[in-house]
């Protein structure tokens, strides 16, 4: 793992594999879509409106995983001081969050139709709500703390106390009764989901998983590259100081 | 241990002494309560409903309030880097401060809080369980404002930033808490569990929060 400390390695690595994972999202992405949201049956309870499972339960996955995610490279950046893991954390937050509002969202719209409410404050939704919360508190660490080392250190620690919330949503199904179904898919005994739901399921979660890593790559990358800038142009600024004071002192001597 | 103790008495004292500490989150308590009334109008009945998730809610947002006050001093003036220099692990040193910031402020309010329902009409059978499960919580309250307290340190904005990072964390305190408060009367068995959550998650704030504390203190003393 230490090989890919070097950022430049690291660069060039995602340059190799972005195409790969980016064609790999647009490909899961469009069977998947196509799958459930034309092909797969209707619920017999639910009918129809079952297909917004497909953009939904993804989604909601995604945002624990990439919480999980955060709180890992916030961890190994904790410990091993690893310079990338960091960056990894840092870029996977926007993305996170914007997955933790699509599920929050297509929830909203799934539970008005099968509710009757838009919002119930059971312990799911609650839940899920704290961990968007997290994620734009860890956001706000990053842009409130000028020097990158002080806020990554802080926002690793942000990011570490916030991830007791990631099991609470996780078993919040479990351990409430609420108005939310129990988890269906990821069970000690097995999926208790037909095959023929559960299948466009599975591809729309590798599409949302691929479409993460290219979207964090593209972020990294990009994160790298204006860490670089940042850091020429303070060298500039430096080296012009230093030019300035050195003419500055010598007619002053004289 | 004298050092730790030594900590505690200096904060409360401290506390106690500067006008603006304590008597800032009281005040923002008791505005509360007496604004809700004149907000939602005076119907008794009213009130008596939702008194419980009132108390609950001025004291969470009474402890955010004077939760920068916890390091902010210290920090500014040099003497928590004086603490962190030895004698006792910077562990324990956040453990005593947030310790008495909950003696000065949370515990104060947990006691009052029933007490102060009056003015709310608080349903008397409410009264004891609404106690218990604050006295319970108020110390898991400090805790965790120390942790943000700690996070956002020398930071010029940190008072917005320390509600957004804590307040999530404040969520499962008071949806246990309340269970505790409402299930006395009606349903014994959901009280207790309650109850028992909200120790077990004091006695977590406890080992967790200095530890995190701390961790957050040494980025910014560097």
């Amino acid at each position: 793992m230490q090989r890919f400390a070097n950022p430049t390695l690291f660069s060039k690595l995602g340059a190799a594999v972005l195409p790969w994972t980016a064609a790999a999202a647009v490909l899961l992405l469009a069977i998947g879509l196509v799958w459930g949201l034309v092909f797969s049956p209707a619920d017999y309870q639910q009918g129809e409106t079952v297909r917004i499972m497909y953009v939904h339960v993804p989604a909601a996955w995604m945002a624990m995983f990439i919480y999980t995610a955060m709180a890992v490279a916030s961890a190994v950046a904790i410990i091993w001081r690893h310079p990338l893991a960091d960056v990894a954390a840092k870029c996977s937050a926007p993305i996170g969050a914007c997955f933790t509002f699509l599920a929050l969202a297509t929830g909203a719209l799934w539970g008005k139709p099968m509710w009757g409410a838009w919002w119930v404050w059971d312990a799911r939704l609650t839940s899920v709500f704290v961990l968007f919360l997290l994620y734009l508190g860890y956001i706000a660490i990053w842009q409130l703390i000028e020097q990158p080392q002080r806020a990554a250190r802080i926002a690793a620690i942000v990011a570490l106390v916030g991830f007791v919330n990631v099991p609470i949503v996780k078993f919040s199904v479990d351990w409430w009764n609420s108005l939310h179904q129990p988890a269906s898919v990821f069970k000690m005994d097995g999926p208790a989901i037909d095959p023929s739901m559960l299948w466009p399921l599975l591809v729309m979660g590798a599409a949302y998983l691929f479409l993460y890593v290219t979207l964090l790559l593209i972020s990294m990358r990009t994160e790298i590259v204006s860490r670089r800038i940042q850091s020429l142009e303070l060298a500039a600024v430096r080296g012009q100081a230093r030019g300035r004071v050195g003419p500055a002192a010598q007619s002053q001597r004289a | 241990m004298s050092v730790f103790a030594a900590i505690v008495m200096r904060d409360i004292r401290l506390a106690l002494r500067q006008s603006g500490g304590a008597g800032t989150a009281i005040g923002f308590f008791l505005a509360v309560l007496v604004l809700m009334p004149l907000g939602v109008g005076p119907d008794l009945a009213l009130l008596q409903r939702i008194a419980p998730g009132t108390l609950w809610i001025a004291l969470l947002l009474s402890v955010l309030l004077s939760a920068d006050r916890i390091f902010q001093a210290d920090f500014e003036d040099g003497s928590l880097e004086l603490m962190s220099l030895g004698l006792i692990p910077l562990e324990l040193t956040a453990l005593a401060k947030a310790l008495a910031h909950w003696l000065t402020t949370a515990l104060p309010l947990a006691v009052a809080a029933p007490a102060l329902g009056v003015l709310l009409n608080l349903s008397p059978q409410l009264v004891l369980p609404l106690w218990a499960a604050m006295l319970a919580a108020s110390l898991a309250l400090s805790l965790l404002a120390s942790v943000g307290a700690a996070l956002t340190v020398g930071l010029r904005r940190g008072g917005i930033i320390i509600s957004l990072l804590v307040l999530p964390l404040y969520i499962p305190v008071l949806i246990f808490g309340i269970s505790a408060s409402l299930g006395m009367p009606a349903d014994g068995a959901l009280f207790g569990a309650s109850m028992l959550i909200l120790v077990a998650i004091t006695l977590a704030c406890v080992v967790l929060c200095p530890v995190a504390a701390a961790a957050a203190l040494r980025v910014h003393l560097k």
